[in-house]
């Protein structure tokens, strides 16, 4: 089985060990994965910011470098989201091409949905102990039904899920939004940050990492440096070092 | 209501420091979302209302024409007189122009969003008519001086002890706070007004085409006061508001309240058809229906006719994240939250309300929650597009998104400046792994700090690793 991984450009830029995380679950579960090393981004801030164009021809791109695969995975529900939902139902309704992305559609998973759900998978490489409270990112909840699987895959690696109030609303991420109302924003994150410290857990997990760094961000400007901030593909996957790549232990080491 | 939209972020900073109405809004919000929860699970099949509805006002809309024609027809057989209002001045000039020919001197009022959106209270006090507002809400607003924040729930931004000075000041009786007494107060105060009214204006929940009837959904049974009592009865709503039959309406009022509230039904369905006829007991002699197009016909036909399936419940801005903190006021018009982020760019033009459209992380609660379902988020989407195809936001957004459009396309590039931008962020990250503050992206650092990049992208080190193998 061939899994295309579509690392998302944020993962590539910010945190490429969630990366190897993905990549460590997906080939311990017997997946054959390959990574084609022209992607760049599924087009969603150029998107969602009204640069229809653009995205097209991004949506183009991410067709023509996954056609070979049986699936393709993504560690984010929101890039998933653009892929399974945005490209077939609005950026090529009607298009001549709506086909093929109705096919790319069918074939691409959010990665905590794509193991258990296609895969299956039973048990996960990482071991974990304590509680974790996870944020549920918006796009994989609502436009992919993302809700248990990571919950599934962070017990199975030992965490106990403490729930914060909340669990399902913003972080105030929302892509250029962060950035374009700022205070706003911040606001919403203040209120999750809150939310995340009366839960009691010492780990807050997510699936998205735009809505992790905004959490991570926050925590740290309140002066909170002790709560950990996860991909879940972090937890699950456990100690990185089997993947080789000796750069990537030294990586690991220095961020801690 | 003067339109303020274009001030919305500065707006908006005001009242996320406001410590008062951001208590106010914490305590509405548990009841509008809770209570829609709760209300909405005790319905089996409320998946396939929606589905209905949704289809059902699309069908209304389909051939809004007809049923208008078909409204007017049966309303006037009923002895009431349709109007025609193209814009909100023609609306007011309407009223205006009915009440001065029957020497109206003062006007009670149920709730009315399009009366808000029109100015017609100003207009009515400009031609020397009084307007009272009855329905608690918007009465508190009148003493208040303030526009709406809420459209079911107008004052919902004012706390009880803001209302109890507000009461004092006009009633001038000794201060309470117990509500179920304050609102006896205001009870009284306006029992006079019902009485002493040449005119009653009210909206419409809906207007139905088969009967010529118009509809209203209230808790405090004014509605029923202001549509009967006075000699003159003048309606005024949007001509979106138009549905087939009474049948129809059956199937809507299951979702309104429940959307609205989280009530089963609502306590008062007032159905006005037609004027006072011989045997009546009641009724007022004449009924006039202001049909108000004002911007909404600019929906039909493109890709933003969705929007006016909207039945005005209000769930979208009970549940966004953006509305739950800054409020209505905000919003800068009449129609706050994402249904407002739709409805104001259309109606007052994009450019005076540029922000609202891009208000919303797209987070998709308020499509979900949608009793008829609108996608809310797509058709913000969609003006966004008409803003960026109009070049209508500022350079400081323009320019670093025409650049990553440029990068993104072209592998190489990317690689190479994903990999330096890995580099000097990692490096900018400094000891503690953070970056304090970073020109071109301040919105977000000014309240967070950005955690460094690990300092290498994923792809150099995929592709070192796959080398070496």
């Amino acid at each position: 089985m061939k899994v295309g991984l579509f690392v998302t450009c944020l993962v590539d830029l910010a945190r490429p060990s969630i990366g190897f995380a993905t990549l460590k679950l997906l080939q311990d579960a017997g997946c054959e994965v390959i990574y084609p090393d022209t992607q760049t981004c599924c087009g969603q801030p150029g998107y969602n910011s009204g640069a229809r164009e653009v995205s097209r021809e991004l949506a183009l791109k991410v067709l023509k470098e996954f056609r070979d695969c049986d699936y393709v995975v993504a560690p984010s529900g929101s890039c998933t989201g653009q892929i399974k939902v945005h490209y077939p139902n609005d950026l090529f309704r009607g298009a001549p091409e709506q086909r093929d992305f109705e096919a790319l559609a069918a074939k691409t998973f959010e990665l905590s949905d794509f193991l258990i759900n296609v895969l299956n998978v039973q048990t996960v490489p990482g071991k974990f102990e304590g509680a974790v409270t996870y944020h549920d990112s918006c796009s994989g909840l609502r436009e992919l039904s993302v809700k248990m699987q990571p919950r599934y895959l962070l017990q199975m690696a030992g965490a106990e899920i403490a729930e914060m109030a909340d669990c399902e609303k913003c972080c105030g991420f929302g892509g250029t939004f962060s950035i374009k109302l700022g205070e706003i924003s911040t606001r919403m994150a203040e209120n999750k940050c809150a939310n995340i410290r009366s839960s009691g857990a010492s780990t807050i997990v997510g699936g998205d990492l735009g809505c992790l760094l905004n959490i991570e961000g926050r925590l740290r400007r309140e002066g909170d440096m002790t709560t950990q901030v996860k991909h879940f593909a972090e937890i699950a996957a456990g100690d990185l070092s089997s993947l080789d790549g000796s750069e990537r232990n030294a990586n690991t080491n220095e961020h801690g | 209501m003067q339109v303020q939209s274009m001030h919305f972020k500065r707006n908006a900073s005001a009242k996320l420091n406001d410590a008062v109405l951001q208590r106010n809004m914490q305590k509405a919000k548990g009841k509008f979302v809770d209570g829609r929860a709760k209300a909405v699970s005790e319905v089996e099949n409320w998946e396939a209302i929606r589905t209905h509805a949704a289809a059902l006002r699309d069908q209304c809309l389909a051939n809004l024409d007809a049923y208008l024609l078909e409204f007017e027809a049966n309303a006037t057989r009923h002895g009431a007189v349709v109007h025609w209002a193209e814009t909100a001045a023609e609306a007011c000039d309407i009223i205006v122009k009915i009440a001065k020919e029957n020497g109206v001197a003062k006007a009670t009022k149920s709730k009315s969003m399009v009366s808000e959106e029109v100015n017609l209270n100003e207009r009515l006090e400009a031609a020397g008519i009084q307007p009272i507002e009855t329905d608690l809400g918007e009465y508190i607003l009148q003493l208040a001086g303030e526009p709406p924040s809420h459209i079911v729930a107008p004052a919902v931004h004012k706390s009880k002890e803001q209302v109890a000075d507000l009461f004092v000041a006009a009633h001038g009786k000794p201060r309470l706070t117990d509500i179920p007494a304050m609102t006896r107060e205001a009870r009284d105060a306006l029992r006079d007004h019902f009485l002493t009214a040449d005119m009653g204006i009210s909206g419409a929940n809906f207007i139905i085409a088969e009967t010529g009837t118009t509809l209203t959904v209230t808790n405090e049974g004014n509605a029923d006061m202001v549509t009967t009592v006075p000699r003159i009865h003048c309606v005024i709503t949007g001509v979106e508001k138009v549905i087939p039959t009474l049948e129809d309406f059956a199937t809507l009022i299951r979702l309104l309240p429940r959307s609205a509230v989280g009530q089963t039904i609502a306590n008062y369905l007032t159905l006005t058809t037609g004027t006072k006829m011989p045997g009546d007991q009641d009724g007022p002699e004449q009924m006039h229906i202001v049909l108000v197009d004002a911007g909404r016909t600019k929906f039909v036909g493109t890709d933003m006719q969705d929007m006016l399936r909207c039945i005005r419940c209000g769930a979208c801005m009970n549940h966004c994240p953006v509305y739950q903190n800054v409020g209505g006021h905000a919003y800068g018009w009449v129609y706050p939250g994402p249904m407002g982020s739709i409805l104001t760019p259309t109606y007052v033009g994009i450019e005076n309300a540029g922000d609202l459209p891009n208000a919303a992380t797209f987070c998709g609660e308020c499509q979900v929650v949608c009793p008829v379902k609108i996608p809310l988020p797509d058709l913000m989407r969609k003006l966004r597009e008409r803003q960026h195809d109009m070049r209508l936001r500022p350079w400081s957004e323009r320019i670093p998104m025409a650049m990553w459009a440029f990068a993104a396309k072209r592998a190489g590039l990317y690689a190479f400046l994903s990999k330096w931008g890995a580099r000097v962020g990692s490096w900018l990250g400094g000891r503690d792994r953070l970056i304090h503050s970073l020109p071109g992206i301040d919105g977000w650092t000014q309240g967070r700090d950005m955690p460094a990049p690990e300092g290498r992208t994923f792809r150099e080190l995929y592709v070192q690793r796959r080398d070496k193998q």
